[in-house]
């Protein structure tokens, strides 16, 4: 492919150079089981254990309160389906929000289907809960709080310190899908009352099929697969050892230079906010301006459909994301962008970009012009936009 | 994910714009689903299609198909443009991806609004063409369940 543009940072990073020179030890040279007694398999035993330590270290957990996954959505389904069936002495209601992943909808919805109550909460405008919402929901057979650090879609920031001191507060376990967060944002376990966390190295740098579950000392929850003794007895089966090690790489990077990292990126946002927010006429940005992931910008653009405009923008080499019902497979957009209260129509044409420390002012200089051709198009395409001339025009 | 014509067609629609004063106009879609199509059709006293436009509002297949259903049914009488069915579009495009069918449905399905429309205008009845549905909106299937 020649060059290209890439703005899809929400759905996966490009992974370091010093994470994949972190890895490459780990597959022929020191290959070794690390559940063996040789020191071939030592060597990979280590290298658990130091990834083990520095993630345990970013959040301010013990190294034995790392549990390492094959991804984020294996961390989500873990935490949530066995604290559900641990606290099932307690009660069986769950209490999560309208705009989790689909790794914890969906779960959700399995567990429906088994006899759990769930209570999906609403948000506002901006897309963050309301914490009066949440007291409301909270009841007595409550075992389970599952909210989000940050949403992927809109990049909107919860209030997980109040979250987790309601949970702390009425004895339930407090689960957050930090995927889109961790590694971009500073979380300390402590002192926001987590007792569960989720998140995946590849949106951090790291490799793919890496993740982790970080499960308070102390918080009874099942094993998830079963076999091995690995992880504690908590997740059998041969560890990932190249992408332990990749992961632990990716997060000591994204850790000591979190503030300078954040900050630049940060500087893009803005300026593409900025561009795109004054320069195109009739689109609106979804989530709120503050707290919002420094990475994030999303934008809809009314009268166009996204899925055309992503075709656009590949053209021109730009890799971005969209809402869009075509992009999702299904007839209906993004569920995030409907719990915001966007129409349907104008769910449709949204615009999903999101950056990393590489990309550069020139890259979105020619992204903003790119959007600007694009939506100028599809608008001129655009039965809606005739029928809204058409109506101004008359008044 | 999409044919090389249906790429043809989404980068350069043909027969994209209005029509000034159409015989007959039929808007179809649901901006619920993401999909809205107008074709405006110019229709001559001997009941040949002389120019027909569309507009859409819709992802890359729903562009393509209603720029190929303009060009099939160009030049074509009215009987002759009945015979334009979703399949003849698709075929026209090399096919589209399972999940994107109901695009090409709703092209045959904006021509014949537009064909209702001149109809109506004219106090013809135009045989084999029946009412359109104005909001086409596939049923979701359910996920089969492990």
């Amino acid at each position: 492919m020649d060059k290209f543009i890439y703005l899809d940072n929400a759905a996966t990073t490009r992974t370091a150079p010093e994470v994949v020179n972190a890895m490459i030890p780990y597959f022929s040279e020191h290959y070794g089981n690390a559940s063996s007694i040789y020191r071939l398999g030592t060597e990979s035993k280590r290298a658990i254990m130091q990834s083990r330590e520095v993630i345990a270290k970013s959040l301010n957990a013990d190294p034995l309160e790392i549990y390492f996954t094959a991804g984020g959505t294996e961390a989500d389904n873990w935490a949530l389906i066995a604290a559900a069936e641990s606290g099932e002495g307690r009660g069986r209601h769950i209490i999560t929000s309208k705009i989790e992943h689909h790794a914890v909808l969906h779960t959700c919805q399995y567990l429906e289907k088994r006899g759990y109550e769930i209570t999906y909460i609403d948000v506002d405008e901006k897309g963050i809960i309301r914490l009066e919402d949440l007291k409301k929901a909270v009841r007595k057979d409550t075992i389970l709080i599952s909210v989000m650090f940050a949403n992927n879609e809109i990049g909107t920031i919860q209030p997980i310190k109040q979250i987790g001191e309601i949970a702390k507060e009425n004895g339930i376990l407090f689960h957050t899908d930090a995927v889109q967060a961790y590694g971009h944002l500073a979380i300390d376990v402590e002192e926001l009352n987590i007792d569960l966390l989720s998140a995946s190295g590849h949106k951090l740098y790291g490799p793919k099929g890496i993740g982790f579950l970080y499960i308070r000392k102390g918080v009874k929850i099942r094993s998830f697969i079963h076999g091995g003794a690995q992880e504690r007895k908590r997740r059998a089966g041969t560890e990932n050892v190249p992408g332990i090690a990749g992961l632990g790489m990716a997060a000591k990077l994204a850790f000591s230079q979190m503030e300078e990292r954040a900050g630049k990126i940060q500087k893009l946002r803005d300026y593409l906010i900025e561009r795109i927010g004054n320069e195109i006429p009739y689109c609106r940005l979804n989530g709120d301006r503050e707290r919002r992931l420094p990475n994030n910008v999303n934008f809809s653009f009314q009268f166009i459909e996204g899925e055309s405009l992503l075709i656009m923008l590949d053209m021109k080499g730009i890799c971005a994301s969209s809402g869009s019902a075509c992009t999702s497979g299904s007839l209906d957009p993004s569920h995030v962008l409907l719990a915001i209260g966007l129409p349907h129509e104008i769910a449709h044409g949204s615009l999903r970009l999101t950056l990393s420390e590489e990309n550069t002012i020139e890259e979105l200089d020619e992204t903003v012009e790119a959007i600007k051709e694009a939506v100028g198009k599809l608008r001129q395409m655009s039965p809606l936009y005739e029928d809204f001339i058409k109506k101004q025009n008359k008044i | 994910m999409y044919s090389e014509k249906v790429m043809d067609h989404f980068t350069n629609p043909r027969n994209m714009g209005e029509l000034e004063n159409p015989s007959g106009v039929g808007t179809v879609g649901n901006a619920k689903c993401g999909d809205i199509m107008r074709i405006y059709l110019d229709i001559d006293e001997n009941h040949i299609i002389n120019d027909c436009k569309f507009k859409t509002f819709g992802c890359g297949a729903a562009v393509a198909t209603s720029s190929m259903a303009t060009e099939l049914v160009k030049g074509k009488t009215i009987e002759e443009a009945l015979l334009v069915t979703n399949k003849a579009v698709m075929e026209a495009l090399d096919g589209l991806p399972p999940v994107k069918v109901h695009c090409s449905l709703l092209a045959e399905e904006a021509i014949h609004a537009a064909l209702w429309d001149y109809a109506k205008k004219n106090d013809i009845v135009i045989e084999g063409l029946k009412e359109p549905k104005q909001d086409i909106s596939e049923e979701e299937h359910e996920d089969e369940e492990y």
